[in-house]
């Protein structure tokens, strides 16, 4: 097999996770495309093929933090209005902050954490944040920026991301009690 | 200095803290919180389950067609 074969191969990999990321199909596909025109072009400048995916993944992130900041103005945009977070809390919490009902014990579940079965729904779950939410969650997290540097590339107060990452995390945590650690035969 | 949280505050607490630093006293006011309550623990367990479930997200590789 060729270098050229093998990276073309990487293609549905890379789209994963740009399409995660970016919440735009035709931006993920200018990341993608981007990122394979950039390996094609040096593919000297990877060494070991068993190393393949972490060399693409490392020029996809920065094709997709070009496309961030060249679109922020349309980055958080797109979710619905400011209540449906409040929303969350209020299902969970009383008027008095306490909890509605207590959430559940997960118990200790670090063996299930890498099973391809819950990293599936782990994707479902950040799968379905609203966009703005998905995005900034996904550059803390994958693309593991930290928050002023989200700030800085998105042109976004911190007061504003908070929120965002606030109720991201909060939808992810209720997404998960309910698809996976709720379902658990105890 | 107030130190009383409610469950719902505590959690926000929870929260902020995996994308900034907690406050001096805001980290004292949870510890606190923490120690007396029945249900934040759990909480706490579940945000840090989250934590390593996307961990293992990012370095999650299916295995090679």
């Amino acid at each position: 097999m060729t270098i050229e074969h093998d990276i073309a191969e990487q293609r549905p990999y890379l789209m994963r996770f740009a399409r995660l990321q970016l919440r735009d199909d035709a931006w993920a596909e200018d990341a993608v495309s981007e990122t394979l025109l950039a390996a094609l072009s040096k593919p000297q400048a990877f060494g070991q093929r068993s190393q393949l995916r972490t060399w693409l993944v490392g020029i996809l992130k920065h094709k997709v933090i070009d496309i961030l900041r060249a679109r922020k103005r349309e980055v958080l945009l797109g979710d619905s209005g400011d209540d449906e977070g409040d929303e969350l809390d209020a299902l969970m919490f009383k008027a008095d902050g306490h909890f509605q009902t207590s959430p559940l014990d997960w118990g200790d579940p670090a063996a299930q954490l890498s099973s391809r079965q819950f990293i599936e729904v782990l994707d479902a779950c950040v799968e379905r944040l609203p966009a703005a939410m998905g995005r900034v969650f996904l550059m803390r997290e994958w693309m593991e920026m930290s928050s002023e540097d989200v700030c800085k590339e998105l042109s976004v107060s911190a007061t504003n991301l908070y929120v965002l990452l606030h109720r991201a995390r909060l939808r992810l945590r209720e997404c998960l009690e309910i698809n996976w650690f709720g379902k658990r035969p105890t | 200095m107030m130190l009383r949280r409610t469950c719902k505050q505590a959690a926000a607490l929870m929260l902020a803290r995996e994308d900034r630093e907690l406050a001096w006293a805001d980290r004292v006011a949870l510890r606190l919180h923490l120690f007396a309550c029945k249900a934040c623990p759990r909480f706490a367990n579940q945000i840090h389950t989250v934590r390593q479930a996307m961990d293992s997200w990012r370095h999650y590789r299916e295995p090679d067609a």
